[in-house]
């Protein structure tokens, strides 16, 4: 017989250090149905019928946060044979709060006293056997870190596991909320599994949301129960869920006052807290801030990112696997076609998803160094007071900046907000950014059309950021994004050593995890593209083309180009230019040179600037950068995104957006620059002026959502 | 009333009440913020909000706004 053990705890108390240990290489990563919250189990190192789950870190079983519900369902419906509940000795009151929670389950539980090594080096003593005393569970000392314990944590879980329990709860509710939840569990017997009836009655007596839906009790019955509840608040002066929680904490006060003996009471510094005053110190903490993410940029985008990207793109994917096997190809006679299947759509297709991941992994290697030492926690708490004006996390930085090098990185950067809102709204709005690849086709435009003038660049930053800004104020207010935001009440983790184990594994997991969920998607793109390029009709014969002006795209640029006449740019060599930018924007510039008849162009494509200058007006041309820079990015940024979302209906929604917006803002600037260059007020002009009016209205309107909220807290103070 | 955005920073106050309702006040109270706990005010985020504050023996950072929800005494 197999056995379920659950491994529970706060988040940054060692929990995934100490599922690491415990399961090795054997763990399996995937999703809680139905919800975007990472689920990591595996088996137990040389116990192949145990298996461990590793529930989302938690402070609470509350029903208000994602991460809380699937850990809840899982404890309830899954039935696990035992909980493992790690405990960060060094933070044990706020701890335990979640102890007390999980042992109402019913389920045998293990409590690991987690950084043992840190508790004794402070010089405290935790009383181990008086805490297991008190809350009726096993306790060991652990130290994930050094991989002390961990294994006895585990024997004790499954010599536990399944066992029936008979162990008395620890009274950790007083006199009359005890007699209350008495009454609630004698009222529902029967109705719930008898392992679960605790449970049950503290949630009902807490008027749970999620657990009345599920029991679906009779209207007699709840408010029997509701009079019960209501005489117990009424006597206390305080409602139901308030009385629950501040009794948890005086029970666990008291409990740790007499297990727990600190060498030193009171405001002592630690070491953590000299770093963070200087961290997070008022003057020092942006000058810090600053340079820590001159580091992270430079290193992982501009200097080592840049020479290992071009070294996989260039070298090994460009002159030794493409180069050798074109020439083998040729030497051996293979058909054009094939041998342009294989190296351009396929192989072309693997090296676009491979050639981003060995700077993913630097990058990935640097934010998990910062997230281990704690320090990304402090990003949220100095940026935030920026970024939540719209509607984004203080973490939403880290992504932004990267995507200044490239939106692939960026994209990926945002798996560090833990906040699901917050995080669909940086990964939809972060490529907004110009990165790197974007470049060449300011440099083509500003050097066509406007003597290569600087402020072309500049002004594209500036509508990227604008861009971000807008849609978040604009996103905040829609139903998708509406409700009660996250609250920010964030734990400042102490600062520590990072685990040299923790910071590989954690890596390798996200860049593994780019090739295996956003490669599919990119490599299919990239071989239809090739396929739609390099293929048309001529006279009347289907084969493949040398000329891109007679395949299958330029036919499907001509059928699609009326789309972009309000934009000023309905020609279908630019609607095939921004086809082709799908697989990497910088092809924007090389498919204007071959349409133009250049076999290869310079990066600026310097060569078709006059051919551009005939063909575009300064307006157009802007017009056309401007979509071209803010609507969908390239195939692996889109595969990105897709892998980052977890939801296709996310995904294309973030698709959609893109596009839209960038077809609302390059219909603005074309049409009201014409109107303002002394061009006649014709119906684009009024489709632009009503296109305006909706784009003002849904930024000003008033959030309903935000006043309900506010409504709600004006009412709980009445 | 005073609440916890007006203590001011290196002071300690004892929470008296927590107002407001929902999933805000349930976290707040989840993280250890409850009636009768000492909570000391350590510093203002370089641009002037979130605050952080030392609650159970840990360290939390809260928006002011939230911090107003808050009675101290």
């Amino acid at each position: 017989m197999s056995i379920k053990i659950a491994l529970a705890g706060n988040p940054n108390s060692g929990k995934t250090t100490l599922f690491n240990d415990l399961t090795g290489s054997s763990q399996h990563v995937g999703n809680w149905p139905g919800v975007t919250v990472e689920k990591k189990e595996g088996t137990l190192k040389g116990h192949k019928d145990v298996m461990i789950q590793d529930l989302p870190g938690i402070y609470s079983l509350s029903p208000y946060t994602l991460e809380e519900v699937v850990s809840r369902q899982y404890l309830v419906s899954e039935k696990p044979d035992a909980i493992i509940d790690i405990v960060d000795g060094t933070n044990i009151e706020r701890n335990l709060y979640l102890t007390t929670q999980l042992i109402e389950l019913g389920i045998p539980t293990v409590i690991a006293v987690n950084m043992i090594d840190v508790v004794r080096r402070n010089g405290d003593v935790i009383n181990l056997k008086q805490l297991a005393d008190a809350l009726g569970c096993e306790v060991v000392e652990t130290s994930a870190l050094k991989g002390t314990g961990s294994k006895e944590a585990a024997e004790k879980a499954v010599a536990l596991a399944g066992k029936p329990e008979a162990r008395e709860l620890p009274p950790v509710f007083n006199g009359s909320v005890e007699h209350a939840i008495a009454h609630i569990e004698e009222s529902i017997e029967g109705k719930v599994a008898a392992r679960y009836l605790r449970w049950y009655a503290i949630k009902l007596f807490e008027r749970d949301e999620k657990v009345i839906e599920e029991l679906k009790l009779s209207d007699t019955l709840m408010e029997h129960l509701e009079e019960h509840i209501t005489a117990c608040e009424n006597e206390l002066g305080d409602d139901a869920e308030s009385i629950i929680t501040n009794q948890r904490y005086a029970y666990i006060a008291k409990l740790v006052q007499a297990a727990v003996k600190k060498k030193h009471v009171g405001q002592k510094m630690s070491a953590s807290d000299r770093i963070d005053r200087i961290v997070t110190n008022r003057i020092l903490a942006l000058p810090i801030f600053a340079f820590v993410m001159f580091c992270i940029y430079y290193i992982s985008i501009s200097t080592i990112g840049d020479v290992v990207t071009g070294w996989t793109n260039d070298t090994l994917f460009g002159e030794m696997i493409l180069g050798n096997l074109s020439t083998w190809f040729e030497s051996i006679h293979v058909a054009p076609w094939l041998s342009g299947l294989i190296t351009d759509g396929i192989i072309g297709g693997v090296g676009a998803v491979i050639g981003f991941v060995p700077q993913m992994l630097i990058l990935f290697f640097m934010l998990s160094i910062l997230e281990d030492v704690g320090y990304m926690a402090r990003v949220a708490f100095i940026m935030d007071r920026i970024f939540r004006r719209f509607g984004l996390s203080g973490k939403s930085f880290i992504p932004m900046l990267i995507s200044s090098g490239c939106g692939v990185p960026g994209v990926m950067a945002c798996r560090t907000i833990e906040n699901e809102r917050d995080r669909r709204m940086t990964i939809m709005t972060t490529t907004f950014v110009p990165c790197g690849a974007k470049m060449p086709i300011i440099a083509l435009f500003a050097g066509a059309l406007f003597g290569g003038s600087g402020l072309i660049a500049t002004s594209a930053y500036f509508i990227g950021i604008g861009s971000v800004i807008i849609s978040g104020i604009l996103l905040k207010k829609t139903k998708a994004f509406a409700g009660e935001a996250a609250p920010f009440v964030m734990e400042l983790p102490a600062y520590h050593v990072p685990s040299a184990r923790n910071v590989f594994h954690s890596t390798w997991e996200r860049g593994w995890s780019f090739i295996r969920r956003a490669g599919t998607i990119i490599l299919a793109s990239s071989v239809v593209l090739w396929f739609l390029q390099g293929f048309g009709i001529v006279d009347g014969v289907f084969g493949m083309v040398d000329d891109n002006n007679t395949s299958l795209l330029a036919a499907m640029g001509t059928v699609i180009s009326p789309v972009f006449a309000p934009l000023g740019f309905g020609g279908w060599k630019a609607t095939v230019a921004t086809f082709t930018g799908l697989i990497a924007k910088e092809n924007v510039v090389g498919t204007f040179g071959v349409l133009c008849g250049f076999s290869e162009v310079a990066e600026d494509g310097m060569e078709i600037w006059s051919n551009l200058a005939a063909d575009f007006t300064p307006l157009t041309a802007y017009s056309f950068m401007l979509f071209n820079l803010l609507c969908a990015p390239c195939f692996a940024a889109i595969g990105a995104i897709k892998r980052e979302m977890n939801n296709a209906k996310w995904t294309w929604a973030a698709i959609g957006y893109l596009c839209g917006y960038a077809y609302v803002i390059a219909l603005l600037v074309y049409q009201f620059g014409r109107l303002f260059s002394g061009g006649s007020f014709g119906i684009g002009t009024v489709f632009a002026i009503l296109v305006l009016a909706g784009l003002l209205y849904l930024l000003l309107r008033k959030n309903k959502y935000d006043e309900r909220i506010h409504e709600r807290k004006v009412a709980a103070n009445v | 009333m005073k609440t916890l955005r007006n203590v001011g920073i290196g002071e300690i106050a004892t929470v008296q009440k927590l107002h407001g309702a929902g999933a805000v006040k349930r976290r707040i109270m989840d993280m250890g913020v409850t009636k009768g706990v000492d909570v000391y005010v350590r510093k203002v985020a370089p641009l002037g909000d979130p605050i952080e504050i030392t609650v159970r023996g840990y360290e939390l950072s809260i928006r002011k706004g939230d911090a107003e929800m808050i009675e101290v005494g």
